[in-house]
């Protein structure tokens, strides 16, 4: 699987991301510096978490303005797999795609802790390794993870099946819903704010985060 | 021509910022104040001295960067 990941100015999951792919999927992620106008021939663009540009007017905006977000759309919207994990999903969101926004946590307060999800949508590609209804468990870290739409956006959402995660019991920002990660209308875009690249080896605590990027990785090698 | 802009949540969006700055009034002994929105201010300064042009461009500006029109609103004053 050939996969490239965005770096932008105070991205800082951009390394714990590749080394989750290289470790899974054995082939070495490009690292795109987000100046650059092409992002090269993958099989999956990853947007890292962070807090890039610093999360100046609202978070993800400024990434979203970066000279890569124009290829990294064009791709997207041709079909590249497009994956958005914490800061990467709240520039999904600025760039338009994938809807809604990720607003301040509803209790004001940064989280950082692991949260159990239960995985709604077991039938994209992102998260075809795990069984529908699995309950996993998933560290977040963020302070703008309160996903919030129209109610017409979040019923389309849950009718067309696109909610891929959900807050088990415990919503950790006030997400509409319990809305922890979601699908693109054609399945080829995933954000979610929990880090599954954070879990993705037993000797870092945990190992549910690994099926995402194996699911990747057979999908698309 | 300076260009004043207010970005504010839209009507029915939960604030819960404006709602905390609320309840920290109420702890400073402020009664009476009913509802709390916070929103933010931003102004340019502009080479623009024509008005409309200065409004079309000012609003393209807020439609693409300054607000996001999913939960905000914006709204525009030019001063010459």
């Amino acid at each position: 699987m050939r996969s490239a990941v965005i770096v932008f100015p105070a991205s800082n999951c951009d390394r714990d991301v590749a080394v989750a792919i290289e470790k899974i999927s054995g082939t070495k992620p490009h690292m795109v510096w987000h100046k650059d106008a092409t992002v090269p021939d993958v099989d999956l663009i990853v947007l890292p978490g962070g807090f890039s540009y610093g999360d100046y007017l609202r978070c993800g905006a400024m990434a979203n303005q970066s000279p890569i977000m124009k290829d990294v759309v064009a791709k997207a919207k041709t079909g590249t797999p497009t994956l958005g994990i914490c800061n990467g999903f709240q520039i999904l969101t600025e760039s338009g795609l994938l809807p809604g926004v990720l607003m301040r946590n509803a209790n004001l307060h940064f989280v950082c802790r692991t949260v159990a999800l239960e995985v709604e949508n077991n039938d994209t590609v992102f998260t075809q390794k795990y069984g529908a209804g699995q309950e996993i468990q998933i560290p977040v870290a963020h302070h703008d993870g309160n996903y919030c739409a129209d109610s017409e956006t979040l019923d389309r959402l849950e009718g067309e099946g696109r909610v891929a995660f959900r807050y088990a019991n415990d919503n950790p920002n006030g997400s509409m819903r319990n809305i922890a990660g979601l699908v693109n209308d054609t399945g080829n875009v995933m954000g979610l704010m929990p880090h599954p690249e954070r879990v993705a080896d037993a000797k870092l605590g945990g190992t549910d985060g690994a099926p995402l990027f194996q699911a990747l990785t057979e999908a698309l090698s | 021509m300076k260009a004043h802009i207010h970005v504010t949540l839209k009507r029915g969006v939960l604030d819960p910022e404006g709602k905390a700055i609320n309840n920290a009034l109420g702890g400073l002994g402020f009664g009476g104040v009913e509802n709390v929105r916070k929103g933010k201010y931003i102004t340019l300064d502009l080479s623009e001295t024509d008005k409309d042009q200065a409004l079309s461009q000012v609003t393209q500006m807020c439609e693409k960067l300054l607000a996001n029109t999913v939960i905000e609103d914006y709204s525009i004053k030019l001063e010459a």
